[in-house]
C-alpha cells in the first residue's frame, strides 16, 4: 500500500512536471504567433494596407467628350451622336459560337465585326465587356430588347460616336477620327487617352487633336476579387475638348464642290486680308463617316484603287506645274528687280531661241503675239516675253523673288499632311541631281513649267499675297476655339508671315491691272469668264503640260488620252481694289485654263461676293 | 496525506450544480464565450448568408449536447470500453480505405446507410484513450518495450488516415498520441533521438507525399512564387491580417473578406477575417480565451485521480492547442497550408462535435472524482 501511494505521488509529480513543460511549450509557440501578428499588424501594417487598397481600388478612366467642329456660320461639320453598341462579357457566356450565331439572327454581324471581336477576346480579361457591333440601328436595338432575356452577358451600351452630318462635304479639310492604333499610341500621352477609343487621323481632326480631345477624368472604384465594380469612391470629371469654329464657309464649300461636277481637281479660296480659308475643295471626295469605326476591307480597297484617288488630298498634297499662272509673279519680279519696265517691249514671233542655239522654245500661239509689253504679255499669256524676261533675270533672282510668295515651302496651314511643292534653284539641282543649271531650264521655269511644282494651296496663298501688295498671311482654317463651359470664342491668332519689300507700288498695280485685263479686258485669255460679273476680277489662266503618266497610275488604254490632257489652272482675286477672296483652281486633265478652271473660280467668287437678295 | 484529505474535504463542500450536472462552469462559460465570438466573425465572413450562420448555431447546439452527454459517462466506464472503441475505429478506418465514399478527392466517409460517418473523427478521441489505457496499466514512466507498442498503437491509425489522404487529421491524431507519451514521461533523450530521426526522415516523407501536399510545402516556403495559384491563399490572408492593424477595420467592414479576395474565409481562413475586422486586439481576445481553456484543461488533468484520466485529459488539452497553433500558423504564413479549422470558430460540423465530446470527457474527469480509499 505504501508502495502504491509512493508510486502515486511519484506519478503525480511526474505528470505535474510534464504538464508544466507542455504549457511552456504551448506558451512559446503562442509567443511566436503573437510576434508574427505584431509584425503583420503593427510593423508591416502600412505595407499591407497598401496591398489591401491595391486589391480593391481600381482607377477607371472617364473619357472626355470630343469638341465639335463648326463652319464660320455655326453650321456643324463634326458632332458626337449618341450611338448604341453591343457588348459581350465573355465570362457570362457558356457557348460563345452559339451565342454569336444566335445574335446574328437579330443583328447584322459582319465578318469584320467578328474578326475584331475574336482579336479582342483573345487579349481581354473575361470579366471585361468586349464590343461586337457599333452603331446599332433603332430597329436592331428594339429587336434585341425583346429577346435580351435569352442573352445573359450581352448588353447594349449607349455612348457617343463621331459623326460628320454633311458626309463628304469638306472631308479633306475636316478629316476624320479613327480607332487609336499602335502608331498613335507612340505619340500620345497614354494616360490622357486611357478611356479614349478614337483619335484624329487626318485634316483638322488631326492638327487640333489636343484641343478637340480634352482631358481625361477618373473614377476611383472599389472592385471585388473578380474585378467587378461595386461602388465609386472618388470621381474626377473629365474636361471636354474645345469646340472649333472654322474659317470655312460650308455653303461656299458646297457650291465649290458642286462646280467641279464629275471632274477631279482642287480649289482653294482664301480671304486675302486674313489668310482664312473660305473653301477647301479636293475632288473627288469621300465620306469620312466610313472611317470612324473601321472601314471594311472591300470599301477601303475600292477607294484605294479608284483611278480618281478620292482619298488623295489635292489641295495640300497635289503638286502641279503652275504653268502660266506663275507669269504675274515672274513679271512682278522683273519689274521689282529692275530687269524690265512697264514700257519695255519684246517681239514675239511664236518661238524663242537661246543665243547661238538651234532649239526653238515654242509659244502656245503658233503665229506669235507680235510686239508685247508686260501688261499685254500677261493678258495674252505670251510665253516668249517671259522666256526672255526669265533669262534676263537668271534663275537665282527668279528663285529668290518667287520664294517670297511661299513657293517651294510649306505654308504651314493647320491641316495635316501638306507637301512643299518645288521651287528649283541652282543649289537644289546640284544637291538633288548633281548637275549644273542650264539656261533652257530658266526659260521654262519662267512660264511655270519644268521642275517647278506648286500645290493649289500655295497658288491661292501667293495670289492672296499679290492682291494684298505683298502682305503675306499664313493660310489657316481654324478661326477660333470655344471651351465647353464658356460661350466666348477665343480667336486663333494669325499674324502676317512677312511683308514682301516693295520697290515701287506702281509695279504691283501694273501686274494686278494686267490680271484684271486677263478677265475683263478685250483680249484677255479669260474674258469670257469675266463677262457679266458685277464686281471686278483679276486673274490668270494656266495650262500645265502633263508629260507622261505618273508612276503610280495604271496603264489603261481607254483612259490614256484623257490622262495625257493638260491640267487646267486659274488663279484670281476679287474685287480688284478691295480683295475679299482669292482663289486657285486646278482641274486635272481639264485642258485650257480659261475653259474649265476659270468658270469654277467665277462660280466660287459669285457665291461669295453676291449676297442673295433678302426677300 | 493531509493534502489529499484537504482536497477531499474541499471537494465534498462543492457538491453544487456543477457536480450534479457533471459540468465545469469555467470551461463551459469560456467555451460559450468562444462560440459567441466565433458566431460574430462567421456572420461577417458569411457576407449576409443567414442560413449559414443558422446552420452553425444548430451544429453548436449539437456539439454542446454531445459534450453534456459525454460528461455524464464515468471515466472508469470509458476506460473499460477504450480497447473496444479503438478496435472498432481501426476496423472502420480499414473499411473506409476499402469501400469508403470519395469526398473532395479523399476517402474519408463511410456510408452506413442511414448516416455518413467519418471514422477518423472517432479516432481523434480513441487513439489518446487507447494509449492512456495501455500506459496506465503499469507504473510510469513506461519501459522502452511498452513505448514501442504504444508507438505502434499511434502510428497505425495515423498512417491509415494519412493514406486517405487527410494530412490535417492524421497530424492531430499523431500529436494526441504523442502528448500521451510525453505526459507519461517519455524521456528527453528518446524525444531528442526521435526529433533527429524525424529530420532525417523528412526526405523519405517527401518521397511518399502526394503532389498537392508537396505543392503546399513549396508554397509555404515561397508563396510569392505562384501568387495567383497556390500562394494566393497565404498572400491574401497575410494582407487581410496585416491591413487590420491594431484595432481592425471594424465588424463587417473587412474589404479582403467582403470583396471576396480572401478564399475559404468562413472555414479554414476565418482567423484572417477576425484579424482584418478586429485587429490585433480582437485576436488577443481570442487567444486569451483559448489560453484560458487550455490552462483550465491542464489543471483539470493535474487534479485527476487516476493515471488514465490524467494522461487522457492532458492529451486532449494539448490536441486542442495543436488545432489552434496549426490553423493560426497556417493563416499567418508561419506553417504550410494544412486543412485544419480554427476550433469553435470555423464553419463546419463534424470536427466540432468530436472536439466538444473531448471537453465532455474533461468535464467528466473533473466531476466524477471520488474519495480515495484511506
Amino acid at each position: 500500500m505504501r508502495v502504491t501511494i509512493k508510486d502515486y505521488l511519484f506519478e503525480s509529480h511526474l505528470f505535474m512536471q510534464r504538464s508544466v513543460q507542455a504549457l511552456v511549450f504551448a506558451g512559446l509557440l503562442i509567443a511566436i504567433l503573437v510576434g508574427r501578428l505584431v509584425y503583420l499588424q503593427v510593423v508591416a501594417h502600412e505595407h499591407f494596407i497598401t496591398l489591401s487598397d491595391d486589391n480593391r481600388i481600381k482607377i477607371l478612366p472617364l473619357p472626355p467628350n470630343r469638341g465639335l467642329i463648326f463652319d464660320r456660320n455655326g453650321i456643324i461639320l463634326a458632332d458626337n451622336l449618341p450611338s448604341y453598341r453591343l457588348e459581350i462579357t465573355p465570362e457570362q457566356i457558356h457557348d460563345m459560337p452559339a451565342t454569336l450565331d444566335e445574335l446574328a439572327r437579330l443583328i447584322e454581324i459582319r465578318d469584320v465585326d467578328r474578326k475584331r471581336f475574336d482579336r479582342l477576346l483573345a487579349r481581354t480579361p473575361a470579366f471585361k465587356p468586349i464590343p461586337l457591333r457599333f452603331h446599332l440601328s433603332d430597329e436592331e436595338v428594339a429587336r434585341f430588347a425583346i429577346d435580351r432575356h435569352r442573352f445573359p452577358g450581352v448588353d447594349i451600351v449607349a455612348g457617343l460616336s463621331r459623326h460628320y452630318p454633311h458626309g463628304p462635304l469638306a472631308a479633306h479639310a475636316v478629316g476624320y477620327v479613327g480607332r487609336v492604333d499602335e502608331r498613335d499610341l507612340q505619340k500620345i500621352d497614354a494616360s490622357n487617352y486611357s478611356g479614349t477609343t478614337h483619335i484624329g487621323k487626318v485634316g483638322v481632326e488631326r492638327t487640333y487633336e489636343d484641343t478637340l480631345h480634352g482631358t481625361v477624368g477618373y473614377r476611383q472604384v472599389e472592385t471585388n476579387a473578380e474585378g467587378r465594380v461595386l461602388r465609386t469612391l472618388v470621381r474626377t470629371p473629365p474636361v471636354p475638348g474645345e469646340n472649333l469654329y472654322l474659317t470655312l464657309d460650308a455653303e461656299l464649300q458646297h457650291v465649290a464642290e458642286q462646280a467641279f461636277g464629275e471632274r477631279t481637281g482642287a480649289a482653294i479660296a482664301i480671304d486675302p486680308d486674313s489668310g482664312a480659308i473660305l473653301a477647301f475643295v479636293s475632288e473627288p471626295t469621300y465620306d469620312p463617316n466610313l472611317f470612324v469605326n473601321g472601314i471594311d476591307t472591300d470599301t477601303y480597297k475600292a477607294l484605294q484603287d479608284d483611278d480618281n484617288q478620292p482619298l488623295f488630298n489635292r489641295g495640300l498634297r497635289g503638286q502641279y506645274p503652275p504653268g502660266s499662272t506663275l507669269k504675274p509673279f515672274v513679271g512682278l519680279g522683273g519689274l521689282e528687280t529692275g530687269i524690265t519696265s512697264e514700257s519695255a517691249h519684246t517681239f514675239c514671233p511664236g518661238y524663242y531661241q537661246l543665243p547661238g542655239k538651234d532649239r526653238k522654245y515654242r509659244d502656245w500661239k503658233r503665229g506669235g503675239h507680235g510686239t508685247v509689253d508686260l501688261r499685254s504679255a500677261i493678258a495674252q499669256s505670251c510665253d516668249v516675253y517671259f522666256y526672255d524676261l526669265a533669262l534676263s533675270m537668271g534663275i537665282d533672282r527668279l528663285h529668290d523673288y518667287l520664294a517670297q510668295f511661299g513657293f517651294g515651302k510649306r505654308t504651314d496651314v493647320d491641316i495635316s499632311g501638306e507637301l512643299p511643292g518645288l521651287l528649283p534653284s541652282r543649289e537644289w539641282k546640284r544637291a538633288m541631281r548633281n548637275q549644273p543649271w542650264f539656261p533652257g531650264e530658266t526659260l521654262i521655269t519662267g512660264i511655270g513649267q519644268g521642275f517647278m511644282l506648286a500645290t493649289p494651296l500655295q497658288l491661292a496663298s501667293a495670289t492672296a499675297t499679290l492682291s494684298e501688295y505683298g502682305r503675306r498671311m499664313k493660310p489657316h482654317i481654324v478661326a477660333s476655339t470655344q471651351k465647353s463651359d464658356d460661350p466666348e470664342l477665343a480667336p486663333v491668332m494669325n499674324d502676317p508671315v512677312m511683308y514682301i519689300p516693295i520697290e515701287d507700288r506702281e509695279h504691283w498695280h501694273a501686274v494686278i491691272d494686267a490680271m484684271h485685263q486677263v478677265v475683263q479686258g478685250q483680249h484677255g485669255t479669260a474674258r469670257k469668264v469675266g463677262r457679266g460679273a458685277p464686281y471686278t476680277i483679276a486673274g490668270k489662266t494656266g495650262t500645265a503640260q502633263v508629260f507622261g503618266l505618273k508612276q503610280e497610275e495604271k496603264y489603261d488604254a481607254a483612259k490614256l488620252e484623257e490622262k495625257l490632257r493638260d491640267h487646267s489652272l486659274f488663279i484670281a482675286f476679287a474685287p480688284v481694289d478691295d480683295p475679299k477672296i482669292a482663289v486657285a483652281v486646278i482641274v486635272e486633265n481639264g485642258g485650257s485654263g480659261s475653259a474649265v478652271a476659270a468658270p469654277i473660280a467665277r462660280t466660287i467668287m459669285d457665291a461669295y461676293l453676291i449676297k442673295p437678295d433678302t426677300p | 496525506m493531509s493534502t489529499l484529505l484537504d482536497s477531499h474535504r474541499e471537494d465534498a463542500s462543492r457538491r453544487d450544480w456543477q457536480h450534479i450536472l457533471h459540468l465545469d462552469a469555467m470551461l463551459l462559460f469560456s467555451l460559450l464565450a468562444l462560440s459567441t465570438l466565433g458566431l460574430f466573425v462567421l456572420y461577417s465572413s458569411a457576407g449576409g448568408d443567414d442560413q449559414l450562420v443558422l446552420r452553425q448555431c444548430i451544429r453548436l447546439a449539437i456539439a454542446f449536447g454531445a459534450m453534456v452527454i459525454v460528461s455524464q459517462l464515468r471515466t472508469q466506464w470509458l476506460q473499460r470500453w477504450t480497447p473496444w472503441l479503438y478496435s472498432v475505429g481501426l476496423l472502420l478506418l480499414i473499411a473506409v480505405l476499402a469501400v469508403g465514399d470519395v469526398g473532395k478527392g479523399a476517402q474519408r466517409w463511410l456510408d452506413l446507410g442511414f448516416v455518413r460517418f467519418q471514422p477518423s473523427e472517432m479516432m481523434k478521441l480513441a487513439v489518446p484513450m487507447m494509449v492512456a489505457w495501455y500506459l496506465s496499466d503499469k507504473r510510469l514512466p513506461p519501459s522502452p518495450g511498452r513505448l514501442a507498442i504504444a508507438g505502434a498503437l499511434i502510428v497505425v491509425p495515423v498512417l491509415l488516415i494519412a493514406k486517405q489522404p487527410d494530412l490535417g487529421t492524421s497530424l492531430l491524431i499523431g500529436s494526441a498520441g504523442f502528448f500521451v507519451l510525453f505526459l507519461a514521461g517519455l524521456s528527453w533523450k528518446l524525444l531528442g533521438g526521435l526529433t533527429v530521426l524525424a529530420g532525417a526522415g523528412a526526405p523519405v516523407l517527401w518521397h511518399f507525399m502526394r503532389d498537392y501536399q508537396r505543392q503546399r510545402v513549396i508554397t509555404f516556403l515561397n508563396p510569392e512564387q505562384d501568387p495567383l495559384g497556390a500562394g494566393y491563399h497565404i498572400i491574401q490572408s497575410k494582407i487581410a491580417i496585416g491591413s487590420g492593424g491594431l484595432f481592425g477595420k471594424g465588424w463587417l467592414n473587412g474589404t479582403q473578406a467582403h470583396l471576396e479576395f480572401l478564399p475559404e474565409r468562413s472555414t479554414d481562413f476565418i482567423f484572417a477575417v477576425l484579424g482584418e475586422e478586429f485587429g490585433l486586439f480582437g485576436i488577443g481576445v481570442l487567444l486569451v480565451i483559448y489560453s484560458f481553456i487550455i490552462v483550465r484543461c491542464i489543471y483539470i488533468a493535474t487534479q485527476a485521480q487516476d493515471t488514465y484520466s490524467r494522461l487522457l485529459g492532458g492529451s486532449l488539452a494539448m490536441t486542442f492547442f495543436i488545432y489552434i497553433i496549426v490553423n493560426t500558423g497556417m493563416v499567418t504564413g508561419l506553417l504550410p497550408v494544412v486543412g485544419l479549422p480554427l476550433p469553435m470558430v470555423s464553419y463546419g460540423g463534424t470536427s466540432m462535435v468530436t472536439l466538444m465530446a473531448g471537453f465532455g470527457i474533461l468535464m467528466s474527469i473533473h466531476t466524477h472524482r471520488k474519495l480515495l480509499p484511506t
